[in-house]
């Protein structure tokens, strides 16, 4: 009990300090170096203005190059890329206990496919009618195609019980809504095509202050409501007999499952297009870091060591070939794939 | 009193009827166990009675209130469970799994009291599993396994318990340790305990009631030694071939077939490892002379083609002696089991001399046959 407690302490302080040095050198590096002297110096001089509504803080923003980069480039970028990718990890987490299976992911079940394709509908046939693309209507257009694409993942998932039946239809899934999508395409102007694609391709890049709010707002509520079912979360691990016979009511849990599972997954999408392979291998990680599947501790951590590596992965998206920017998807499955066949690899062993 | 009780029960699934008007009335601390064949229903009763599945018709009364009414959480708190559900938790210690068992008694987030930790190590250490406390449950075997999804439904702390064939995956050994618990959690707890069993033999031995299940309208409730006594085993099983013995509770492959080629001399034990060699090689043998009451006899009624057998507790009648010469001078074979000759059945040796007399070989070994 000591040892384990020990454990998680020391997994969150390392989170931490390595979220704070990403912090760090996420505002620090691109192609305007800001020395870290003036990174603190001008955060607390704008965290300061804020607190006080200082008039001046609006001035401030503006009052020099590094200011403006700082505060409406790359500081929302970073906040952007840490909260979803903490979603994500909540997202692949809810999923991994839904199907009691370790593999399930919003990406590999073909859930962000599908909230993909919703949004790409959206965009090409009813933004004509929409003045301009709401950031609620992206939302709830993402939300909608998880939770379709969930239903039908979930109606399969009845037939067979198979882990890698359920990977195989999951990519099938993904394969028909990528081609809708593309169909889709076909009929847009090229002023949408442009959009859908580089939002398609997954990046934190158009992030903005409105954003962070929203996705803040959304992701922290959602993670927070399944925190509180950590209880059941960790019982449904036994089973549905089990969950049953422990009183909890099986189908009203599982339902709220996939709704926050959907959201989360959903609000990633919505605001940074399709990320692949965060979800399955963040709370991998962070299981095996802690020694533990306790979903008290596992939420938390996976929040956070999500939003750990997807700023780690956007800053090598965004430096690695600068001035030229890489989909953010290409570094987290550079990063999470072997993550994924290597889990494959071992549970195998165990499992005979 | 009782405790438990179904009335006009009907359970199946889909709204098809598999078994009719169960009616199964125990008393607190008892055992209540499930027999029958393969897929003759002794899930689905299970099943019914912990709400896994829904009653078709009628319904379990606890102390006179109808289980069914009850919500969820009075259910946790009234009923166990030790399901057959193979369950692959993730980095789960033991421990952690055990103190799922307190899930009805703990808070909104499930923060463990000093109370349900107590909890947690007594249904360990009833289950002697203490020094499996801190390993990860899937590392465990399956008698280990067993035993700790015992002592999470133990520390559910409830007054009853179902298991669904908790023995299934079990050596004998685990079988027998795991039945122990359970009466010793009947008897020290007044835990009253359902169960469905495979063997038989135990389901005897550890029950204070039992309840037959055959499909449809067959369901037989009632004392063990009653319903299982002569030879409603092989009728409860359909049993064709072979046959279940209720006083040993052992059974018995089938009796060779064809005319008998050997008269087996046994008594006193000595005779069953003879006859049941015999029977694995397929020789049909006559066994005699025995007495009504001793353990050879038990066994030769199953297994000898015809069994020669005198009245207990007084010398052998002549007449049975004559009749054993005359099936040895037949057979034309006597084989010897070096049963010891005494006052009681020196007919036995008398038999012996004959036999030599009238020059029909004699052997010691089966393998001489």
């Amino acid at each position: 009990m000591r040892f384990s407690s020990f454990r998680i302490t020391f997994s969150a302080v390392l989170m931490w300090a390595l979220l704070m040095l990403g912090l760090i050198l996420n505002v620090n590096i691109g192609a305007v170096q800001i020395p870290v002297s003036q990174i603190f110096s001008d955060l607390w001089q704008g965290i300061w203005l804020l607190l006080r509504k200082d008039s001046a803080f609006e001035t401030f923003l503006t009052s020099s190059t590094n200011v403006r980069i700082l505060f409406s480039i790359r500081l929302p970028r970073m906040l952007l890329a840490a909260i979803l990718g903490g979603a994500l990890a909540v997202s692949g987490f809810l999923l991994q206990s839904f199907f009691r299976n370790p593999i399930a992911g919003p990406f590999v079940l073909g859930i962000s496919s599908g909230a993909k394709m919703i949004v790409g509908i959206t965009m090409i046939f009813l933004l004509p009618s929409i003045a301009s693309m709401n950031t609620m209507v992206m939302v709830l257009a993402a939300f909608i195609g998880s939770l379709l694409v969930t239903g039908l993942v979930l109606l399969f998932a009845q037939k067979v019980q198979n882990m890698s039946m359920l990977l195989v239809i999951g990519i099938m899934v993904s394969y028909i809504c990528g081609a809708v999508t593309d169909f889709c395409i076909t009929f847009a102007d090229d002023q949408n095509i442009a959009n859908l694609t580089t939002w398609s391709m997954g990046s934190f890049s158009g992030a903005s202050w409105s954003a962070v709010g929203y996705s803040a707002a959304i992701c922290f509520l959602a993670t927070g409501l399944a925190w509180l079912l950590s209880k059941p979360i960790g019982a449904y691990a036994l089973g549905e007999g089990y969950a049953q016979s422990l009183g909890i009511h099986v189908k009203t849990f599982r339902v709220s499952l996939i709704l926050l599972s959907s959201l989360l997954s959903g609000c990633v999408t919505a605001f940074a297009g399709p990320i692949s392979f965060v979800g399955i291998a963040i709370p991998h990680i962070t299981k095996s870091l802690l020694k533990t599947s306790r979903p008290a501790v596992v939420i938390p951590m996976s929040f956070l060591t999500g939003a750990v590596f997807c700023i780690y992965c956007d800053l090598l998206a965004r430096t690695a070939f600068s001035p030229m920017e890489l989909a953010i998807s290409t570094v987290t499955s550079v990063f999470g794939a072997p993550v994924v066949i290597y889990m494959m690899a071992t549970r195998k062993g165990q499992r005979q | 009193m009782s405790y438990l009780e179904t009335k006009e029960l009907s359970v199946g699934y889909h709204g098809n009827i598999l078994i009719h008007d169960i009616n199964i009335r125990i008393e607190k601390g008892k055992i209540l166990t499930l027999v029958g064949p393969n897929g003759a229903g002794k899930s689905t009763i299970l099943k019914s009675i912990t709400r896994h599945l829904r009653a078709i018709s009628g319904s379990v009364y606890v102390q006179d209130r109808d289980m069914h009414r009850w919500s969820a959480k009075e259910m946790a708190t009234h009923l166990a469970v030790v399901l057959t559900d193979r369950i692959h938790p993730e980095l789960m210690t033991c421990q952690e799994l055990v103190a799922m068992g307190r899930y009805p008694h703990t808070n909104a987030i499930g923060k463990l009291t000093e109370e349900d930790r107590q909890k947690v190590e007594e249904a360990l250490a009833l289950v002697h599993g203490e020094e499996l406390s801190g390993q990860d449950f899937g590392t465990l075997s399956d008698g280990q396994k067993q035993r700790i999804l015992l002592a999470r439904a133990i520390c559910q702390d409830t007054e009853i318990i179902v298991l669904d064939e908790p023995t299934a995956y079990l050596d004998i050994r685990y079988k027998v340790e795991f039945l122990e618990i359970l009466r010793k959690l009947a008897r020290e707890k007044g835990t009253t305990i359902i169960l469905s069993l495979h063997e038989i033999d135990l389901a005897c031995k550890i029950s204070d009631k039992l309840l037959c299940v055959k499909g449809d309208r067959l369901s037989l409730f009632g004392d063990p030694e009653e319903l299982l006594g002569g030879t409603n085993a092989n009728r409860l099983y359909d049993m064709e071939k072979g046959s279940y013995n209720p006083i040993f509770g052992s059974v018995e492959l089938s009796k060779p077939e064809g005319a008998p080629r050997v008269f087996v001399l046994g008594g006193g034990g000595y005779g069953i490892p003879i006859y049941r060699q015999l029977q694995k090689w397929q020789i049909p043998f006559a066994a005699g002379i025995l007495f009504e009451n001793e353990i050879d006899t038990q066994v030769a009624r199953d297994l000898a083609s015809a069994a020669l057998v005198a009245p207990a507790f007084s010398p052998i009648p002549e007449a049975i002696v004559k009749e054993a010469f005359h099936t040895m001078k037949q057979i034309g074979a006597v084989l010897d089991t070096h049963c010891p000759i005494g006052p009681f059945n020196a007919c036995n040796g008398r038999l012996l001399e004959l036999a030599k007399d009238a020059q029909i070989p004699i052997f010691h070994h089966p393998e001489e046959l």
